[in-house]
């Protein structure tokens, strides 16, 4: 239930945001998220809400070792 | 190579394995808290590369695995009133009483959504004002966070027509269970990397102070664990005992405030039943009075049933630690990941699901 992939903040409009990972695109409500998010930012998203904000470079660090991981193209 | 790149790196990975075999006296039991660890675990051969000094198990990290028999049966139960049962996906495998669930109680017409998050259900309910929504809520800190607010949007909302069945469940109250167990002998728990997002690292401390058990927050990478091994062997040959983050790139030390106002906000605790560790004080939420129009086992006056357990199935000791998977009888006979007798075999975050695709 707990797989944190880190997703791309891609445009924010009231409480919830555009994200994507590898194509993926999602909505994420940010009620519970304890540092707010701006666009390019990454977050850890739990169960349709984003949890954590977590820094650029280390969101698209993770998405390698998810890459390399699960054999799926996350991050150019 | 980049930072993050290191955590899998195997040479820095083989260099705190030769750590952990230079430095470790005596025998131990560490016990993993959440079924993504689990899966890690087994992922990365880390199992099987560790000396055979250390035992490593797996304990009751996995939201579905600790769900009661009779919480499946209230769900049956539910669903057969007239109503749209929202569910996270996990769930409708789970065989309850007579090995029934809830895919079987959909295929007899039962209505059953399978939903991405409590909003989904939300939506639902805004979409069919005609029908009652039921949210089947399970899961532990990280999940009750997102089902209060959802709840709190309900209430804004002013909905009639959305209730939560709450069977969360509280990880700290069930490690104090597992720690003050006399059975069960864990000598370091590996703690729950997402849960603790939330909680942060004070819940965790009276397992140092009370039964100076070494506790680290880890994360998922092999070398995330191994450090965390490292860490507890430490501990133990200096005597000490302190709870470590040692997940600061996710985790902050404080957890998530926001998230947890908000989860207060909504409930309160009450006692729960663990499938396996029995009725655990205070480790179960429940809604409070001001939320009870979105309480669903008043507004659906829903109870808990009465059941006999699972024959044979052994999940109990397996979630304690005290044995592994492959010991309960039907492993693999009859319990496979294709037709699960109980819940451990259900979610790929169970320990028998786990040790069932990387052992056979
Ligand atoms: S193998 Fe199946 S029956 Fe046995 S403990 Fe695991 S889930 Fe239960």
């Amino acid at each position: 239930m707990c797989l944190a992939i880190p997703m791309e903040v891609k445009s924010i409009e009231d409480n919830v945001a555009q994200v994507e990972v590898g194509g993926v695109k999602n909505q994420v409500r940010l009620d519970i998220i304890d540092e707010p998010a701006q666009v390019g930012d990454f977050v850890i998203v739990h169960a349709g809400f984003a949890l954590r904000r977590i820094d650029r470079d280390e969101g698209l660090e993770t998405l390698k070792l998810f890459q390399e991981g699960l054999g799926l193209e996350l991050v150019k | 190579m980049n930072l993050l790149n290191k955590f899998k790196d195997p040479k820095l990975c083989l260099n705190i394995l030769e750590q952990v075999k230079h430095e470790i006296q005596g025998q131990f039991r560490f016990m993993e808290v959440c079924g993504t660890h689990t899966v890690a675990i087994f992922q990365s051969g880390i199992r099987t590369l560790l000396p055979e000094n250390i035992v490593h198990l797996s304990g009751p990290g996995c939201p579905v695995c600790v769900t009661h028999d009779r919480e499946i049966a209230a769900y049956l139960e539910l669903a057969e009133k007239n109503v749209i049962i929202a569910t996270f996906g996990d769930l409708i495998k789970v065989p309850g009483p007579g090995g029934r669930n809830l895919k079987m109680a959909q295929a007899e017409g039962a209505r059953i959504q399978v939903v991405y998050s409590a909003f989904d259900a939300l939506q639902l309910a805004m979409q069919n004002p005609q029908d009652k929504v039921v949210f089947l809520g399970v899961g532990f800190e990280t999940t009750a966070p997102t089902v209060a607010a959802t709840v709190k949007m309900a209430k804004e909302k002013d909905l009639d027509n959305f209730s939560v069945l709450s069977f969360h469940k509280l990880v700290p109250p069930a490690l104090k269970a597992l720690a003050s167990d006399k059975d069960i002998q864990v000598d370091g728990l590996l703690l729950p990397g997402h849960v603790s997002t939330v909680i942060g690292l004070d819940p965790y401390l009276f397992l140092t102070d009370e039964y100076n058990m070494p506790a680290v927050i880890g994360g998922f990478e092999p070398l995330d664990i191994l450090q965390a091994i490292l860490i507890m062997i430490r501990q133990k040959s200096q005597g000490h005992a302190s709870v470590i983050n040692n997940y600061k790139r996710v985790v902050n030390d404080a957890g998530n405030l926001r998230a947890l106002q908000v989860m207060r906000e909504v409930f309160e605790t009450s006692d729960a039943m663990w499938r396996g560790l029995g009725v655990i004080p205070e480790s179960g939420l429940a809604l409070r009075k001001d939320f009870e129009n979105f309480n669903a086992f008043i507004v659906h006056e829903q109870d808990l049933p009465d059941v006999k357990n699972v024959p044979g199935c052994k999940c109990g000791d397996v979630l304690k630690g005290l044995i592994s998977p492959d010991k309960c009888p039907l492993f693999g006979i009859r319990c496979t990941p294709a037709s699960p007798v109980g819940p451990c075999m259900v979610s790929t975050e169970g320990s028998c699901a786990a040790y069932h695709k990387y052992s056979i």
